[in-house]
């Protein structure tokens, strides 16, 4: 066990392309970090230089507190398991599994005994004697996660371990791989391109764009306290809502009407002088059904809306409208938008829709008005320039 | 195959005989030759009158043939042996990493191959003279290699670009040395390919007549395609015809128990189940 530290580390290939970008992280001891973004944000890379697989061009890793920027992945005594589980298809599970003590020249009956120990763990039992050629997708991934813990390494390595899994098995597996983790206590990074997985599975997650760390913190932290822009449309699903404002002092004008800011929202904006432009970020759950909203009320703002359509999700309703705005011009979220798929979907995604979160109980009818309340305590404002949280300039 | 039709069936099983038929005709018409008595051997027909082993207790008589026998399997197998080292090592490179003069000495593997024995044998057989290779064994598994290592390189390294580089990085990661991870993951991964250019290389050293007729002088390295050529009759009127028969079948009989061995190995999918997709 030991704590990984990533010192202003860069890796630069030879045409000259930095896939990372002076990227300093602090992984603890026994912790569970996720890397997360969009494809090409430089998140497998990062995790590769940290087995060994890729060279670290500047800067310098440290494991257990010393620098292995030039040790072999064999020296650094860690265990990664990858995206297509790489097995080794011409070893039963048993050796697979195996296959690292017996490098090491662990005495047989003890590699034995551990891998027995692990297949009892991953319930893989029955499999150990079959090659991976005979497994489904979901048994040949606990044999990867077989082939990782019985090592017991310094730190695991998991390089979207999950995404080859269909949606039902890709739970089940998160909440297996969450209990494995918080039971061995071993130092854990997983790279995802998955919000969801990095918001339920880390103890703290690292949100990549462009090979530059944008944020590191808590999930929580990141939800409720995104950095900039880019970590803002990252995280949470449906994605938070971005529309142009004006702020001048304690009022807001937003597309659909001019708010007053609640107390919370006032404080982390500070007191800004003069009109400023800004972009602001409404999660869909700020908003609701006024009908359903009862005392809160008046710690929000109603307005009327038209639905231009609904989705029920039984326990919830996605609420879709549109308002009237400039579109919002941002470089990130521009790649944010190219990433999900939208950016390619005519009149989705810009263009002013907004999604609300309302309560199952809601009258919300497709093509109908309704009047909707913000949380205007739950606003976060932008820059429109460089995309930075006010909150935290 | 369900959806074909009788018709289909029957049509594909009448083409395939005749495909075999015609392949193995010759075969058989050696065959029945080696068993026809001498003094039968012109008569013509396709099965002997009398069935005889004269011709392969002739051909064992004296010890030219055994020679020529041990000889063939040893330099074969040698030369095998280190083409497939040598080749696997030399595509592995290839298939994996990028450096400068990558293409050239692909390149010169082809010319090498392209290049007609016919036309180097000349000066090979004086060189052999001058350094002392003529008639030993080694004066022939070099010619052999040359022209065997180009293709088991071209053959080793597609087989070698089939396997997922994960699965090396995994073996590094798990402990092993690179030459550990080659050994244990890789080459038994690339098991089919280097059993095919084994096949290959094998029966090209087994079939040689040029070098092996030309580079040699005695029983000492003179294969069996070279032997053959040496045989006389029992009397000057005699040709020998039945006892060549009857060595071709001999020789044939090596190369047919290699490819039965080795055509079990040479089974596809031998990757499958190592990564997803």
């Amino acid at each position: 066990m030991a704590e990984i530290q990533l010192d202003n580390v860069t890796k630069r290939y030879g045409d000259g392309y930095e896939a990372v970008k002076d990227m300093s992280l602090d992984i603890h001891d026994g912790e569970f970090v996720i890397l997360v973004g969009p494809s090409g944000c430089g998140k497998s890379t990062a995790l590769r230089m940290i087995a060994g697989l890729e060279d670290i061009t500047e800067g310098e890793l440290k494991i257990g507190g010393e620098v292995v920027n030039e040790r072999a992945p064999k020296d650094r005594d860690i265990a990664m398991v990858f995206q297509n589980y790489a097995l080794y298809p011409h070893m039963t599970v048993r050796e697979n599994m195996g296959f690292a003590l017996k490098l090491a020249k662990v005495p047989q009956a003890e590699i034995d005994e551990k891998v027995e120990e692990a297949a009892r763990t991953l319930d893989l039992t029955e499999h150990l004697d079959r090659k991976p050629g005979h497994l489904s997708g979901g048994q040949r991934q606990r044999v990867a996660m077989g082939r990782a813990i019985v090592r017991d390494p310094a730190a695991f390595l998991m390089d979207e371990p999950l995404s080859n899994l269909d949606a039902k098995l890709r739970v089940q597996m998160r909440t297996e791989v969450s209990r494995l983790q918080s039971r061995l206590g071993t130092t854990t990074v997983y790279v995802t391109h998955d919000q969801t997985e990095a918001m339920t599975l880390g103890d703290r997650v690292a949100v990549m764009r462009a090979g530059v760390l944008q944020q590191v913190g808590t999930p929580a932290e990141l939800y409720n306290e995104p950095a900039n822009l880019f970590v803002a449309g990252f995280i949470g699903s449906p994605a938070m809502n971005f529309m142009p404002a004006t702020i001048e002092g304690d009022r807001v004008k937003l597309p659909f009407g001019e708010v007053t800011l609640g107390p919370e929202a006032r404080e982390r904006v500070g007191r800004a002088e003069g009109v400023r432009n800004v972009i602001a970020g409404i999660r869909p759950e700020s908003f609701e059904d006024a009908a359903m909203v009862g005392e809160a009320r008046d710690s929000g703002a109603t307005f009327p809306a038209k639905i231009d359509l609904v989705e029920s999700m039984g326990s919830e309703l996605y609420a879709y409208f549109t308002v009237e705005q400039e579109r919002v011009e941002s470089q990130e979220l521009a790649e944010l938008a190219e990433d999900s798929g939208v950016g390619e979907v005519p009149g989705a995604g810009g263009e002013g829709q907004v999604v609300a979160r309302l309560d199952a109980a809601s009258k919300a009818r497709r093509g109908e008005d309704l009047e909707l309340w913000v949380d205007t305590n739950k606003l976060h404002f932008f820059d429109a320039d460089d995309g930075r949280n006010l909150a935290r300039s | 195959m369900s959806t074909h039709t009788t018709r289909e069936k029957l049509l594909w099983t009448i083409a395939i005989l005749i495909v075999v038929f015609y392949a193995l005709l010759p075969v058989l018409w050696i065959l029945s030759l080696s068993l026809k008595d001498p003094a039968t051997i012109g008569d013509g027909r396709f099965l002997p009158q009398d069935w005889s082993l004269k011709n392969y207790e002739q051909l064992f008589e004296t010890d030219a043939f055994t020679y020529a026998l041990r000889n063939s399997i040893g330099i074969a197998a040698i030369a095998t042996l280190i083409s497939i080292f040598l080749g696997s090592m030399t595509a592995y490179a290839i298939a994996r990493l990028q450096f400068p003069g990558k293409g050239l000495i692909l390149a010169g593997a082809l010319a090498v191959a392209m290049f007609p024995p016919i036309s180097i044998v000349g000066s090979l057989f004086d060189l052999w003279r001058q350094i002392g290779f003529f008639d030993t064994w080694w004066g022939l598994i070099i010619p052999y290699m040359t022209f065997t290592l180009p293709l088991a390189i071209y053959t080793l390294s597609a087989f070698f670009r089939e396997i997922p580089w994960e699965l090396e990085q995994a073996a590094q990661i798990d402990g092993a040395t690179p030459w550990q991870a080659y050994r244990k993951v890789i080459v038994p991964l690339a098991a089919p390919g280097v059993f095919t250019a084994a096949i290959l290389t094998f029966i090209f050293a087994w079939n040689d007549f040029l070098f092996a007729n030309t580079l040699t002088s005695t029983d000492r390295a003179r294969t069996v395609p070279a032997t053959l050529a040496f045989f006389t009759g029992g009397s000057q009127f005699e040709d020998p015809t039945g006892v060549i028969s009857a060595a071709a079948v001999v020789v044939t009989i090596p190369i047919i128990i290699m490819v039965l061995i080795f055509q079990r190995r040479i089974v596809a999918g031998l990757t499958a189940g190592a990564v997803k997709g």
